[in-house]
């Protein structure tokens, strides 16, 4: 800043509670503006570190043998099929049922509610529920999805994960949700009311059009979250070893990160390798989604 | 949905048919608040998960052991369920997380909104961004397999296991929360305090360490306290990277084990419903559970207490 580059003018040097001291200062604030820029510099370095130690030892075992096989108990035949298909079809799950209960109950929020108490508890829970570790949503699926209602889930199975991590990503999506209604201009509620549209008919043909790159893009992010969280499904009893691809929604299951939080905790270094592997297919499906998220951000933001 | 018009009913065009879209209003503003009511059903399942259980557990060890119980072992002959055990653990590693991730994410936050131009501030917001989505199971792997060695080499005497890399992959984990949260704070403090300060001939460090860092401090302090809130609820960085031995003590360069990394082992193990290692569960995640939440409400009403307003 200009501010800066002027130094102030010497003042009366036989003042003595004044010591402006410039030199000295400007060595300090030099040395801040360094350590800042470093603490930038060393995050980024972290992560271009972890990326390239990832790459380094995940690609020589990466290759469509290992994308279409079976977990194995040897490393170099050990493939991650049934992990890959598992977590598609939690996705699938996660996707279907939190759409409707997110995009709700946020619209509940941001047009339909008065500012009763409801409301407001329902604000206080969806703000808590964001800061709940994602474990203890795990504990809650055990309880609830695997044991209570073990007649409709069928135990530790694909819909008893799934919805648990609806649970867990539901308060990310009813924010985003929300985010994406304030966006809309009054305006084009007004010019509705104005036309005689009651309330309904505004918010079902324009406004939750016009809101809906912003829902699908935090609904997009927060699936993303979704399929790279492990510990709910740990906590659940997702199970490890799944030589067989699940069949149905109540069909026993393994997820990517499951499967590679399984071969990074053997002892054997070539397993080691073919976590990596996975967690290359993992980050790629991750990319893929956040770069469907900013395509329909970026596409729609311009067409507005 | 647009009413299907033909022309034949010409005079028919304009039917406001108020009736039905109010019908409609009401039945969709039921449903919509009955999902909205689910975040409540989900708090109300939580806690009467983890009470029910926790108080069989509290029917079989009582509740004095489990707070000065030496030992953790729950899934021995001989049990003890010391939780001081895990929680010592738990509390360490977040220590030495925050360690990292204060000074990490304070800079970076002082770095992106008072020294970064533009430009570099919208390619580094993102970069940030992919930080703080990555897996916490790559972090995992990371911490066990390429930090851990790569400490050995500085200190020979560390486990495989230990803490302290935990510690410090998990502080990269927060490092952009408390970035992301600081930043918003800072960026909320006016200009013209800045301008106040570099009037009265502050350089710009002091007016950012003087002025602009005190100004925000309920949204820094907040950011750093969700920080180890976040830190102490985490589960495969710890899991993997710290080990799963139970003991009691402070010292980083040995296998611990945390309460969530005690979760993880007692699920792996496929417990059977009704025993004291199913209910040992819910004791730990109660444990968890109100830990986490002191800190989340501790940090709202810091800021609620604390927040300078200027307008």
């Amino acid at each position: 800043m200009a501010v800066q580059d002027n130094q102030p003018a010497a003042l009366d040097p036989a003042a003595p509670m004044f010591k402006p001291n410039v030199s000295g200062r400007y060595k300090l604030d030099r040395i801040f503006a360094a350590l800042a820029w470093g603490a930038t510099a060393i995050a980024i370095a972290v992560l271009v570190w972890l990326i390239l130690t990832i790459l380094i030892d995940g690609l020589g075992s990466l290759d469509w043998q290992f994308i279409t096989s079976f977990p194995s108990r040897k490393a170099e035949r050990a493939g991650i099929l049934p992990a890959l298909v598992g977590t598609l079809w939690i996705m699938g799950v996660v996707a279907f049922v939190s759409f409707p209960l997110g995009v709700g109950a946020g619209l509940f929020l941001e047009e339909f509610a008065e500012d009763n108490w409801f409301t407001q508890l329902v604000e206080i829970n969806i703000s808590n529920l964001a800061g709940v570790p994602s474990i203890i949503y795990g504990l809650l699926g055990l309880a609830a999805f695997v044991r209570l209602f073990e007649s409709v889930t069928n135990g530790r199975t694909i819909l008893s994960g799934g919805l648990t991590l609806v649970l867990l990503i539901l308060p990310v999506i009813i924010v985003a949700t929300r985010e994406a209604f304030r966006a809309v201009p009054d305006s084009l509620r007004w010019a509705g009311y104005a036309l005689g549209a009651t309330k309904w008919e505004v918010i079902w043909n324009h406004v939750l059009p016009s809101a809906l790159p912003g829902i699908m893009t935090g609904m997009i992010l927060a699936l993303s979250r979704a399929i790279g969280e492990t510990a709910p499904l740990i906590a659940i009893g997702a199970a490890a070893f799944i030589p067989f691809l699940p069949e149905g929604l109540q069909s026993q299951f393994t997820v990517l990160p499951i499967q590679i939080y399984n071969w990074v905790g053997r002892p054997q270094a070539e397993f080691h390798d073919i976590a990596a592997s996975g967690i290359i297919v993992l980050m790629a499906v991750l990319l893929t989604m956040n770069g469907v998220a900013v395509y329909i951000r970026n596409r729609f933001q311009k067409t507005r | 949905m647009t009413a299907e018009i033909s022309r034949d009913t010409a005079p028919d065009l304009w039917k406001p048919n108020r009736d039905r879209s109010r019908l409609i209003e009401g039945i969709v503003k039921v449903i919509c608040g009955a999902f909205a009511a689910v975040s409540i059903i989900t708090t109300l399942g939580i806690v009467a998960t983890l009470f029910f259980e926790t108080l069989s557990f509290f029917g079989e060890v009582p509740f004095w052991q489990f707070l000065t119980d030496p030992k953790w072992t729950p899934l021995f002959a001989s049990k003890q369920f010391g939780i001081f055990v895990l929680v010592s653990a738990t509390v360490m590693i977040s220590f030495i997380s925050i360690a990292v991730a204060m000074p990490l994410g304070l800079l970076s936050a002082v770095c992106l909104s008072e020294y970064a131009t533009p430009r570099v501030r919208k390619f580094l917001k993102p970069v940030l961004e992919i930080l703080a989505g990555v897996p916490t199971v790559v972090y995992g792997y990371f911490a066990l397999l390429t930090v851990t060695p790569f400490l050995q080499i500085f200190l020979p005497g560390l486990k495989g296991f230990n803490s302290l890399s935990a510690g410090i992959v998990l502080g990269v984990m927060i490092t952009p929360m408390v970035a992301s949260l600081s930043e918003d704070a800072i960026y909320a403090v006016p200009q013209r305090l800045r301008d106040g300060a570099y009037a009265l001939g502050a350089t710009k460090r002091e007016t950012v360490t003087n002025v602009v860092l005190p100004a925000a401090l309920s949204g820094i302090v907040s950011s750093l306290i969700l920080a180890v809130s976040r830190a102490i609820g985490e589960t495969m960085i710890v899991t993997l990277a710290a080990g799963a031995n139970p003991t009691l003590g402070l010292n980083p360069f040995v296998p611990v084990m945390t309460m969530t990394a005690s979760i993880v082992q007692v699920s792996k193990g496929d417990v059977p419903h009704g025993t004291i290692g199913y209910q040992t569960l819910f004791a730990v995640g109660t444990t968890l559970f109100v830990m986490t939440l002191a800190l989340n409400i501790f940090s709202f009403w810091f800021v609620r207490r604390f927040r300078e307003k200027y307008d």
